[in-house]
Formats: structure tokens, C-alpha cells, sequence
């Protein structure tokens, strides 16, 4: 073990240390993969595709938003354009972590796909623990690494004991996929700005479900955000990853 | 056929996150793209909650309902109040609609 050759500076060394529990801690809650495998099973998914969408797209809103839009009705085409429209802000956060992230080729290819809520919000936390950005990149490896392994043990494990429920409707797990939206976006409703776009994309869609077939009140409601191009809009109460504060 | 949607948008949810940490910050950091980018993700998962507790899935004809959804997002509702993690808020949810409709 390096620990007992070389004499951590202790700065630098307890700062990663800390930020390495905090990201394990905080990576454990992706056990709710299991929500995420029975609500896809449950809206008429196969156990691999299910599957899938954890390992390859691994991003749980957008994940639950494709799932939820096909079991609506919608088409998939309308399914893709919800999750994508819900993942732009992990392209955001890539460009804030961009400068902690590694720089070979490689190790910053498989960054790329741990970044999401949680993971930007644990490095973010650690970034001015120390000069160099070492504790904000253990935090980052631990929450996304854990993270990712617990995220997808626990789908298969939903979605396998989903398929062998049978009629899922019947455990309320038609309920689940809203329940997981809200508390998706509660940390997000404290300000008076995120309320009303909440308010306001509510109206849209339940207006546009009257009329239009699903998957279309979604993207009608996604209008809603071009308020932000209002130049004095102070979007500063919602733009900080939410996960954030689960993490303490 | 749903199969490559899923795919592509397995992929396509990669690709995203790709751009953010290769593209310079400076095309990606204005002001404007992360108002809007910080407001899209209310407005969906909004109408995300509203559509999945209020519109009818079941039959042909769409149209807005009342049933044991609504009572398992109001048990969510209040669980996230009380500081409840994620997977309690979910399972709540399911539980309540679950009883709503054993007792319907």
C-alpha cells in the first residue's frame, strides 16, 4: 500500500479522502435503479432494454422520461426527444467540469459518461478543497463508479422481479414513474422562478393532452424554457445540480 | 424497430455528455444557453409529472382522469415533504395507488 511508503501531505491526501467517502456514500444511492427496472418492465420494455438504457444511456431522468412516454402512448421518435431535451444539462455540466476532468483520451472518454446530477454535484462540492483538483476528481470517480455499478445491478434486479409480478398495475407501479418525475424535480421548485416554469409547462401539457397524441404534450411544454432567453432571467436557484444537497 | 429508438437513444444520451467535456467552454458558456438549458429541465419533468398522474393511457380515446394515480402522487408529494430518499418517495407512491385500488 502507497499509504505506508510515502507520507501523504495531509491537506491534499484528507481532502481526497473525504471527498472519495462522500462520492461512495452518495454514488450508493443509485439503488433506485430498481424503480427505474420496474417501471420499465412495467410500461412494456424487455429486462435487456431496460438494460440498456442504464448502461448505455445512464442518465436517470431521461431514462424514466423515454420508458414513460412509450408506456403513454407515445412514439419513440417523441420518446428520444424527451430524454435528450431532459440530458442537454449533463452536456452542461461536462463544460463546468471540463477543466477537472483527466486529460488523456481515454480515462476523459469514460468520464464523459459518469457525468450526470450526481456526480457533477459531488466534484463541484470538492472543487477548492485543494489546488489541484485531486479531491473534486475522487469524488467524481467514487459517486460515478458506485454509482454506475448500483444503478445497474439494481435495474436488472427491477426489472427481472417486475417480469415476474405480472400484471404490474396492480402494485401501483403506473404511479411510480410520476412519483419519480416529482421527486426528480422538487429540489428544484424552492425558488419562485422554478415553481412557475413548473406551473407553466403543467398548464401546456395537460392543455396539449386534451388535443394532441402523447409524447407531443411533453415537447409542447419543453417551450416553456425559451423564457430563458430573457437576458435579466436569474436562473442562479436552479441551475446547481440538485444532488447536491442529498449529498450532505 | 422500437428496439433501435432505444438504442439510438441510449447513444445519442452518451453522445450529449461527450460534447460537454470536448467542446471548448467557451461555445457551450453563454448566458443564454444556460438560462434556457436551466429552465428545460423543470418544464419537462413538469409535464412529465402531469401527464404521467393525469392522462388516460388505457383505451383509445384520450382525455384527462381522476384515479388511484393521483392518490399514489399525493402520498409522493407528501413523503418528499418529509425529507423522504428517492426510492421511499417511489415505493409510497406505488403502495398508495396500489391500496386505492384493492379498496376501489
Amino acid at each position: 500500500m502507497s499509504e505506508h511508503v510515502v507520507p501523504p501531505a495531509p491537506s491534499t491526501s484528507d481532502s481526497t479522502m473525504r471527498a472519495r467517502r462522500d462520492g461512495i456514500g452518495l454514488g450508493l444511492i443509485g439503488v433506485y435503479g430498481v424503480s427505474f427496472g420496474a417501471v420499465a418492465v412495467s410500461g412494456g420494455f424487455e429486462v435487456w432494454q431496460a438494460c440498456v438504457l442504464s448502461l448505455v444511456g445512464f442518465t436517470g431522468g431521461s431514462q424514466f422520461a423515454y420508458v414513460g412516454v412509450v408506456a403513454a402512448g407515445g412514439s419513440a421518435p417523441a420518446a428520444l426527444a424527451s430524454a435528450v431535451l431532459l440530458g442537454t444539462r449533463n452536456t452542461l455540466y461536462g463544460v463546468r467540469l471540463s477543466t477537472l476532468l483527466p486529460t488523456s483520451p481515454l480515462r476523459r472518454a469514460v468520464a464523459a459518461h459518469l457525468v450526470i446530477d450526481e456526480t457533477t454535484a459531488m466534484a463541484l462540492r470538492h472543487e477548492h478543497a485543494d489546488d489541484d483538483g485531486q479531491a473534486a476528481r475522487a469524488g467524481f470517480w467514487a459517486t460515478g463508479v458506485v454509482l454506475f455499478i448500483t444503478w445497474n445491478v439494481t435495474t436488472l434486479l427491477g426489472a427481472v422481479g417486475t417480469s415476474a409480478l405480472g400484471e404490474p398495475d396492480r402494485f401501483g407501479l403506473d404511479a411510480a414513474a410520476p412519483a419519480a418525475f416529482l421527486a426528480l424535480i422538487w429540489p428544484r421548485l424552492r425558488g419562485r422562478l422554478g415553481a412557475a416554469t413548473a406551473l407553466l409547462a403543467v398548464a401546456i401539457a395537460l392543455g396539449t393532452a386534451l388535443v394532441a397524441p402523447a409524447g407531443v404534450p411533453v415537447l409542447a411544454a419543453a417551450a416553456v424554457a425559451l423564457l430563458g432567453l430573457h437576458p435579466r432571467l436569474d436562473v442562479t436557484g436552479i441551475t446547481a445540480a440538485p444532488a447536491a444537497e442529498r449529498a450532505a | 424497430m422500437s428496439a433501435v429508438w432505444l438504442i439510438a437513444t441510449s447513444v445519442a444520451l452518451y453522445i450529449q455528455k461527450a460534447i460537454g467535456v470536448a467542446v471548448p467552454a467557451s461555445v457551450l458558456d453563454r448566458g443564454w444557453i444556460r438560462r434556457v438549458l436551466a429552465l428545460l429541465p423543470v418544464a419537462l419533468l413538469a409535464a412529465l409529472t402531469a401527464t404521467q398522474t393525469f392522462v388516460q393511457t388505457a383505451g383509445s380515446n384520450a382525455g384527462l382522469v381522476i384515479d388511484a394515480r393521483v392518490a399514489g402522487v399525493a402520498a409522493a408529494a407528501v413523503a418528499l415533504a418529509l425529507r423522504a430518499p428517492f426510492l421511499v418517495v417511489v415505493v409510497v407512491a406505488a403502495l398508495t395507488a396500489a391500496g386505492v385500488r384493492a379498496l376501489a
